[in-house]
């Protein structure tokens, strides 16, 4: 069972387990004995395991709002200022020369410079793309990838997890860790197996 | 419905996914589709034929490139001709994977899962071509950079109040959303791929690709959040990309352009055809790889069933089209209806009632709803019945408008039907590179559509729960048997 070296600085012990239920069990189990640096590793998402894992809720969704604030205000202003209707707002500040540098005022049929209703899809548009690109680049961001080493892709059966095994790994650096105790601990949940992961 | 199973009592519906399927198998058997199957000969010979028309579009361009736009049969007073009518066309089939993926998503519509890979690689190689013709038809492609807002020398912006800017911007937009979307979606299959690949090349390029995903809790948490959210957003955009593509018409003055059913008339077409190019491309893609198990009968019932549905409101659209002409009083509007009835293109719109009202009114019967071939054969004629509208729309429209004095007459020459034929070219070559290199099938979708995925009771881990949300009602009746891996190739 035990892949590593004495001495060896470890990772962690993780358990494989045959089913969402058992794995999520496990972790109710393992939060509750007080552990609480460790991870669960599963084919698909499985509902309420984070909670189980006592992960907090993440902020991605207010992230992705800013993002689209940013999209919104900033695809108006580009447009006020491309059309001339910013120049407008300048010069009625009290800066004619600077408002003679801004924007092109393009004037047809006499409209309003800041003729709002026709930079609405544009607005929109910029807006979709901006939260999109955050949604993504936060999702990535946050979740520290890419990462092309991970001390879990040591092991050989792990490579199912992305098949049809779950994973229940406490981390070394869990403070109740202890590598008997834990080992025995994931022992008692009724697993497929038990390993050490080097570091 | 007689050659049919029931599989369970209540239910007379076909399974989303046949019984008796394990992680492992539905893992094993749409990765082997990539990793281990050799490459067929069918494949090599449907590459062979999509390369070359490509080959046929890259010598058109060049063509066009040297020798100019008078290669086309655009002049006055037809000015937009094939290059719009195929824009249109092909962003019109690109609206079918956001739906399903996004739409579908957000309406749990379980049965999507096993189309909604595969509708969105159509939808970013179907934009892809779109967004070739109106770069095209612009005469000097390489100042396609003057539609962008950028700062110049000549302190020129673009023209925001004109709905050929929004355009701009509404298909990046969806090009771009597109491909994000698709890309999350592939994440975790990459890294089972990653995982399962025997070839080094394979490991390395599907582990790169993966980056180092590994199915973490945390992980997964945020990436549920995102995908959800991307759905939210991609389906305000899906409705906006043809509204604001029929704005491009209907902001125009032209008599049957300056209407204010476009938008609406627009999307529910896009929907059409993208759901007509879904069941043309996975009729033969399930038969060819035997993925019967996965893209159910239910499925294409269910894609047949919404072709139907949309075709009705675009039959609507023609019919208010007419009714309109008559009702406005405006005898410019009144005589493009008499035009299109009768006029020198009367024979292109009866082809388009024929292919989009009528034909697909077969789906109504149930023997043709249950048979691949009778939907593919619908779903073609729905394809062409699309170009046709479209060809309507531009053509007609411009040929006769207010002055009989600025009247002409409009044909494509051999170079526009080149292009059109070699953008097919273009979406089939991807096609046929996606399904060799990515799995065609939402391989951790289609886990959670298993019945032995439903996490039970806590502490009972004997029988799983046939939970509601987790399984389809009309699906296997009992637990599912544990399959024997050898019994399925």
């Amino acid at each position: 069972m035990s892949t590593t070296a004495p001495g060896q600085p470890l990772y962690g012990v993780v358990a494989e387990f045959d089913s969402p239920t058992a794995l999520l069990h496990a972790a109710n189990r393992a939060r509750e004995a007080g552990y609480s640096r460790m991870d669960g590793y599963s084919p698909f998402a499985i509902e309420g395991l984070h909670h189980a894992l006592g992960v907090r809720s993440t902020r991605l969704p207010f992230l992705i709002f800013l993002g689209g604030l940013f999209g919104a205000v900033g695809g108006y202003l580009l447009q006020a200022y491309a059309a001339g209707a910013m120049a407008e707002w300048i010069e009625a500040l009290g800066f004619p020369s600077l408002a003679a540098q801004t924007g092109y005022r393009l004037n047809i049929a006499g409209r309003p410079l800041n003729s709002w209703p026709m930079f609405v899809p544009v607005t929109f548009e910029l807006t979709i793309l901006c939260a999109s690109l955050t949604a993504v680049l936060a999702m990535l961001g946050l979740n520290g990838l890419p990462q092309p080493y991970h001390p879990l892709f040591h092991l050989e059966r792990f490579a199912l997890a992305s098949r049809d095994r779950f994973f229940l790994c406490i981390e070394a650096r869990d403070p109740q860790f202890e590598l008997a105790r834990t080992t025995e601990f994931l022992q008692s949940l009724g697993p497929r197996a038990v390993e050490e992961v080097p570091r | 419905m007689a050659t049919l199973e029931r599989p369970t009592g209540d239910g007379e519906r076909p399974p989303v996914i046949e019984p008796g399927h394990t992680f492992a198998t539905v893992t094993d058997q749409i990765s082997a589709i990539v990793l281990s199957r050799p490459t067929s000969k069918r494949w090599w010979l449907g590459f062979a034929v999509a390369f070359l028309l490509l080959q046929l579009l890259n010598l058109s361009i060049v063509l066009l490139l040297s020798v100019g736009v008078g290669i086309w049969g655009i002049n006055q007073p037809v000015g937009w001709g094939f290059a719009i009518v195929n824009f249109v066309w092909w962003i019109g089939i690109g609206h079918a994977g956001t739906l399903i993926s996004a739409i579908l998503l957000l309406l749990r519509q379980k049965w999507r899962t096993s189309i909604n890979r595969f509708a969105e690689a159509m939808t970013l190689f179907a934009v892809a071509c779109a967004g070739l013709f109106p770069l095209l038809h612009m005469g000097r492609p390489w100042f396609f950079y003057w539609l962008l807002p950028y700062p110049n020398t000549m302190q020129l912006w673009p023209q925001f109040r004109s709905p050929l800017v929004w355009d701009v911007f509404a298909v990046s937009t969806y090009a771009t959303v597109s491909l994000l979307f698709w890309f999350v979606g592939l994440l975790p299959d990459l890294a089972t791929l990653r995982d399962r690949a025997k070839n080094r090349l394979a490991r390395i390029v599907y582990g790169v690709l993966a980056m180092g995903w590994r199915g973490s809790a945390r992980h997964w948490h945020r990436y549920e959040v995102t995908y959800l959210i991307l759905a939210g957003l991609a389906t305000p955009l899906v409705v906006s990309v043809h509204t604001v593509v029929s704005f491009d018409f209907a902001v125009a003055v032209v008599p049957g352009w300056h209407s204010t059913i476009f938008p609406p008339y627009f999307v529910a077409g896009a929907i059409y055809a993208g759901f007509a190019m879904v069941l043309t491309l996975a009729i033969p893609v399930r038969a060819l790889y035997g993925l019967e198990d996965f893209i159910t009968m239910r499925h294409l019932q269910n894609m047949a069933k919404v072709m139907l549905a949309t075709g009705l409101m675009v039959a609507y659209g023609y019919a208010m089209e007419a009714f309109m002409a008559v009702y406005s009083g405006n005898v410019f509007e009144r005589y493009r209806m008499q035009n299109l009835l009768l006029g020198p293109y009367a024979v292109v719109y009866y082809a388009l009632i024929l292919c989009n009202v009528l034909v697909p009114q077969a789906i109504w019967v149930r023997r043709v709803r249950n048979s691949p071939a009778a939907l593919f054969v619908v779903a073609m004629f729905i394809n062409l019945g699309m170009w046709l509208e479209r060809y309507v729309i531009v053509v007609t429209s411009l040929h006769r408008d207010f002055m009989p004095s600025a009247w002409g007459m409009y044909a494509g020459t051999v170079w526009d039907y080149a292009t059109l034929i070699g953008s097919i070219g273009l979406f089939l070559t991807l096609l046929f590179l996606f399904i060799r290199f990515l799995p065609v099938i939402s391989i951790f979708e289609m886990r959670t559509l298993l019945p032995q995925a439903a996490v039970t009771e806590e502490g009972t881990r004997e029988e799983p729960m046939l939970s509601d949300t987790l399984h389809e009602p009309g699906g296997t009746g009992a637990p599912a048997v544990p399959a024997n891996p050898e019994a399925r190739p």
